[in-house]
């Protein structure tokens, strides 16, 4: 550590090391303190070798060089984020707090303790976020994320309000804060300033944008209703562009100085306005196509067609840059208007990848932007103190957001079907978070033309920290407390589906038949032209024909309901669960099941015990019993066809592995968790117990397991006919049969000689397999197989199946009963249950 | 002209006769005197009321899947004849609700576009039979109409399966319009039932 504490002096140059140190100091006390001192003896080790290794160096041959200036850059980059990370990590260890403080505001926090533990090691502000770092390599994939993952019906349904929030609402934010200020300098209010009107202007212009980085951020906290949301983001999103768009236009005003400007002048700023808004809209669809048109064909590559839409979109903010557009509108379309066709054109293993890959970007980026807004205002030499000018500033921006919000709502409700509610009004405004933008934008001013560049700084300091960190922390107990409404968190049904689509097509034909042109027209018009034209060229022949709206809802809620059941499986240690289940997932009464039941998964886990196989479990899929007592609680085709890949999926991952298997994999593709260490801890207690408990056994005298296991069998398979005419005569739901059956065992065997077969049995042959103690394992032959030949047409009650405890041994239990008449299943169910293979043959 | 158009704007009012609503009633008029022209229009025959070849003129309604339900909705069972004041009771459903209609309540009579009403009229374009239930059937027909001819008749059956299946509570498998309207509870049907035109 000393000497690692003396490579820290040789030079400033080393500084950030110490500052990570000292960050991760001041977050270990809070964090998993092994995970953090993990990091620091690595870091201080590593450096300190490096020392070493400069020492040995300076006579004759270098072994090891230590090569600072070669990697700082990317190095600090690296750390950098690694600190903007954890700090996020540490947020999140504690739910609390970021319940009451949203993480936007922390981050700040984090970012001012970071600033100065800088400031105090060096004196000086050596990190600050630069404009150009936020222009070209933060904001890019924040925003396209917004674009690429933005609700788009919502947003297209909703554009002409956006756009109206958007550029009106930003252009009147500007213009009136700018005046405002004007108008109070010139009544004194801020003493002598060398501000003119156009800076004025200016500076209304770059605090004008709401920051969708910090929307989104608070927002998705709160859960406010769509409608809500989208308005909100929506015009976050788009007024970044209009905003850069209007600070560009004053800023020429400003250098072209006041006496130039002319009605022309101001003429061709309005034009360049609409211009450059649009026409980086414009650069955006364009690159949209292009990207669509490529995913198109990247069939072949599909590892690396992510990639292209990154790079793609990227490109299009670039080229809207260089053509002086908005780049922020390019990219915002480049990603509303792609999402769709790349995500039907590509390999659902690249959407999942663009989705997280953009997450990740996004996520970071936001971080890092929140964190270099803390760091940055640790800077002596930007603060300026203005009372009047901060104040009033502070109160213009809060003042006309939400006189701009109320007055343009109060005109777009005249024309809305649903109107904003006040409410929601009250919050739009409330809003108005300022963010990065703002920022990146007032370090962009030339000091040379306007002299208070400083206090224009470290006022949008302070409307940042006051609109994030402020009104963010009040957002949440405002929405509660107006009681806006929150987004019902309706899981979506088919039927709602189907018959918003018929209102849809309703709607249309009732416009027909009025003969008018309303928004149904509009929207039924754009719908047949993008499915003519549109999708022919830009989606995959392929992608366009499996396109079904309806039929997509109801596969992807077959996909729901597969990962649920699994998950639910998995959280109940068995998968037969499913059919008794009837509360959480959807279920699915199978009337017309019998075309399906080819398909059906069999999972079979055969394991050598004592020369007889334990078939761990097999989930089976009934045939449709021509009479059910009860209605027969199934799942769908798809989930059937789910279960089979997700099933041995499941039992793959879940069967112990022996030590070979924790071998690493070096496949580039794949990558398994090492959890040894758990499952270790877990095979040595079963091991012990079952040992513990055969001594038992073994000391109470009870005869060898082998033959016990056996006994059962024939026992079973003895009364066997006893039960089916008790089904039969009593209509008697199999569950209680099967009771009846364990019944007899512990009769015939003894209850000692029950336990004792039930717990060795398990013990000796496969530890992993015997679930808790207190569920006997699964050594029963199936009694019911022989009757599933001869009577398949009862299905168990649904009382009967909930009335079973969960365990592995439900899964056979339930198994056979699915188990159609038909000979074929028979075998199958043979093959997998060997004891009763002779049996079922027989029968 | 004057006595239907009269008539029909009492009708298009049902429900709303409270006194504020004068300055909206230029309005209205409005709107009636120009749906009156369409209904004019359209009434090819010129006898004072649309027949069901009126309606399958309009060029629109031949490509709209559900046109021909949508026509049929128009007309009272058992005619095929349906003047401007059946006009003008069917377009009523599409109105959209205003607040103070809302908060009303339940009154002796429920006007033609509360959410019930329009909830009904979108449950008869499935209800062929008009036994007050949808059957597996009849879903089937609806699903025919609207998806593409890419979805196999196993996968529809199977979606028209799962539909009914959400909605059944009584098991009998079909749907009825009580079951209809709790299924549909979280929609906003108000919203997406009405045409803003049509005030």
């Amino acid at each position: 550590m000393e000497s690692s504490f003396g490579c820290w002096r040789r030079g400033l140059v080393l500084m950030p090391f110490a500052t990570c140190l000292f960050l991760l100091c001041a977050v270990v006390p809070v964090c998993d303190a092994a995970a953090g001192e993990e990091d620091i003896w690595g870091v201080s080790n590593s450096s300190s070798q490096n020392t070493e290794g400069q020492e040995q160096n300076n006579s004759g041959l270098p072994i090891v060089t230590f090569r600072w200036n070669h990697v700082q850059t990317p190095f600090l980059v690296s750390v950098w984020i690694i600190v903007g990370c954890l700090a996020k990590m540490v947020f999140e260890l504690n739910h609390r707090v970021t319940n009451i403080f949203p993480e936007s505001g922390l981050l700040i926090l984090i970012g001012f303790v970071l600033g100065g533990i800088v400031w105090g090691a060096d004196k000086k502000a050596t990190f600050a976020l630069q404009p150009t770092t936020f222009f070209y390599y933060l904001l890019p994939q924040i925003i396209l994320d917004a674009g690429y993952c933005m609700p788009n019906k919502l947003f297209f349904s909703n554009m002409g309000a956006i756009l109206v929030y958007a550029v009106i609402g930003t252009c009147w934010n500007a213009g009136a804060v700018g005046i405002s200020l004007w108008g109070c300098y010139e009544g004194g209010a801020m003493g002598h300033l060398e501000i003119g009107f156009l800076q004025f202007l200016l500076f209304g212009s770059l605090l004008s944008a709401v920051d969708p980085v910090a929307v989104i951020a608070v927002f998705e906290e709160v859960h406010v209703n769509e409608v809500l949301f989208i308005l909100v983001f929506g015009e976050s999103l788009l007024n970044d562009g209009v905003t850069v768009v209007l600070y560009n236009v004053c800023d020429a005003f400003v250098s072209l100085g006041a006496a130039k400007i002319n009605a022309a002048e101001i003429i061709k700023g309005i034009i360049s306005f609409f211009v450059v808004a649009f026409g980086g809209a414009l650069v955006g669809v364009i690159f949209a196509i292009i990207l669509c048109l490529l995913t198109r064909c990247t069939k072949n590559i599909q590892i690396i067609e992510a990639g292209f839409i990154f790079v793609i979109s990227y490109l299009s903010y670039l080229t809207a840059e260089m053509l002086s557009l908005s780049a922020i509108m390019a990219i915002t379309f480049c990603g509303v208007c792609s999402q769709k066709y790349i995500n039907v054109n590509m390999d659902e293993r690249s959407v999942n990848t663009v989705r997280y890959a953009m997450k990740v970007f996004a996520n970071g980026s936001e971080t890092m932007i929140f964190v270099f807004l803390g760091i940055s205002a640790i800077d002596p030499a930007i603060w300026v103190w203005n009372t009047g000018f901060i104040l009033l500033t502070l109160l213009f921006v809060f003042v006309y957001r939400i006189m701009g919000v109320f007055f343009l709502t109060w005109f777009l409700n005249k024309t809305r079907l649903v109107p904003v509610e006040t409410i929601e009004q009250v919050i739009m405004s409330y809003g108005g978070l300022r963010g990065g933008v703002a920022y990146a934008l007032a370090t962009v001013l030339d000091p040379v033309k306007i002299k208070e560049k400083n206090l224009m700084l470290c006022t949008t300091f302070l409307v940042i920290y006051f609109t994030v960190v402020l009104q963010g922390v009040t957002m949440k107990p405002l929405v509660k407390w107006l009681k806006v409404k929150r987004s019902a968190q309706s899981e979506l049904k088919l039927i709602e589906k189907l018959n918003n689509r018929t209102f849809e097509h309703t709607l249309c034909a009732v416009e027909d038949i009025c003969g008018r042109i309303g928004d149904n027209w509009w929207i039924r018009g754009w719908n047949r032209f993008e499915q003519k034209w549109i999708c022919r060229y830009l989606m995959k022949p392929s992608a366009r024909k499996s396109q079904d709206y309806l039929f997509g809802v109801f596969h992807q809620l077959n996909l729901e309901d597969a990962v649920n059941y699994v998950s639910e499986g998995e959280r109940r240690g068995s998968l037969a669960f499913m059919r008794s289940e009837d509360a959480a997932s959807v279920d699915f009464k199978k009337k017309f099941g019998t075309d399906m039941s080819d398909i059906m998964p069999d999972i079979m886990v055969n394991t050598d015990f004592n020369g007889l196989d334990v078939s761990m479990s097999s989930v089976t899929r009934e045939s449709v019993p021509s009479v059910s007592l009860e209605i027969h609680e199934n799942d769908t085709k798809n989930l059937r066809n789910n279960n089979d890949v997700n099933v041995h999926h499941l039992l793959q991952q879940h069967l112990y592995k022996s030590r070979k298997h924790h071998r690493h994999k070096y496949s580039r593709s794949h990558f398994s968790i090492n959890q040894s260490e758990d499952e270790v801890q877990e095979i040595f207690q079963r091991t012990m117990r079952s040992r513990l408990e055969s001594f038992k056994s073994a000391k109470m005298g009870v005869a060898p397991a082998k033959k016990i296991s056996k006994h059962p069998q024939k026992d079973r398979q003895q009364k066997m006919s006893n039960g089916k005419s008790l089904d039969k005569s009593k209509a008697h739901p199999y569950g209680d049969e099967d009771f009846e059956f364990s019944d007899g065992n512990s009769a015939s065997g003894g209850e000692a000689a029950t336990h004792a077969f039930l717990y060795t049995t398990a013990g000796i042959v496969n530890r992993a397999f015997m679930p808790e103690m207190d569920t006997p394992p699964t050594m029963r032959t199936p009694p019911w197989l022989s009757q599933a030949e001869t009577d398949g047409s009862v299905a168990p009650s649904q009382r009967a199946q909930r009335s079973l405890p969960w365990s592995p041994s439900n899964i056979r239990r339930l198994a056979p009963l699915r188990i159609s008449n038909r000979s074929t299943d028979s075998f199958i169910m043979a093959d997998c249950f060997p004891p009763t293979a002779s049996s079922s043959g027989v029968a | 002209m004057g006595l239907p158009l009269v008539e029909s704007a009492l009708q298009w009012n049902s429900g709303i006769l409270n006194a504020n609503r004068d300055p909206k009633n230029d309005d209205v008029e409005f709107q009636i005197t120009r749906l009156y022209s369409r209904f004019h229009s359209l009434d090819k025959g010129e006898n004072g009321a649309l027949s069901r070849e009126d309606f399958q003129r309009i060029p629109e309604l031949a490509i709209n899947p559900l046109g021909d339900r949508i026509i049929n909705a128009f007309f009272p069972e058992g005619e095929d004849q349906v003047n401007f004041r059946g006009f003008m009771r069917t377009l009523a459903h599409f109105r959209p609700v205003e607040d103070n209609e809302k908060s009303k309540g339940h009154d002796a009579s429920e006007p033609l576009n509360s959410r019930n009403n329009k909830l009904l009229f979108a449950f008869r374009l499935y209800d062929l039979d008009r036994d007050d239930k949808i059957s597996r059937d009849e879903l089937l027909q609806v699903l025919r109409m609207m998806v593409g001819v890419n979805i196999s008749d196993e996968q529809l059956g199977s979606i028209a399966d799962r539909t009914i299946q959400e909605a059944d509570t009584n098991g009998d498998m079909s749907i009825s319009f009580s079951e209809f309207i709790k299924v549909l509870e979280k929609v906003d049907v108000e919203q997406k039932m009405s045409i803003r035109f049509l005030h």
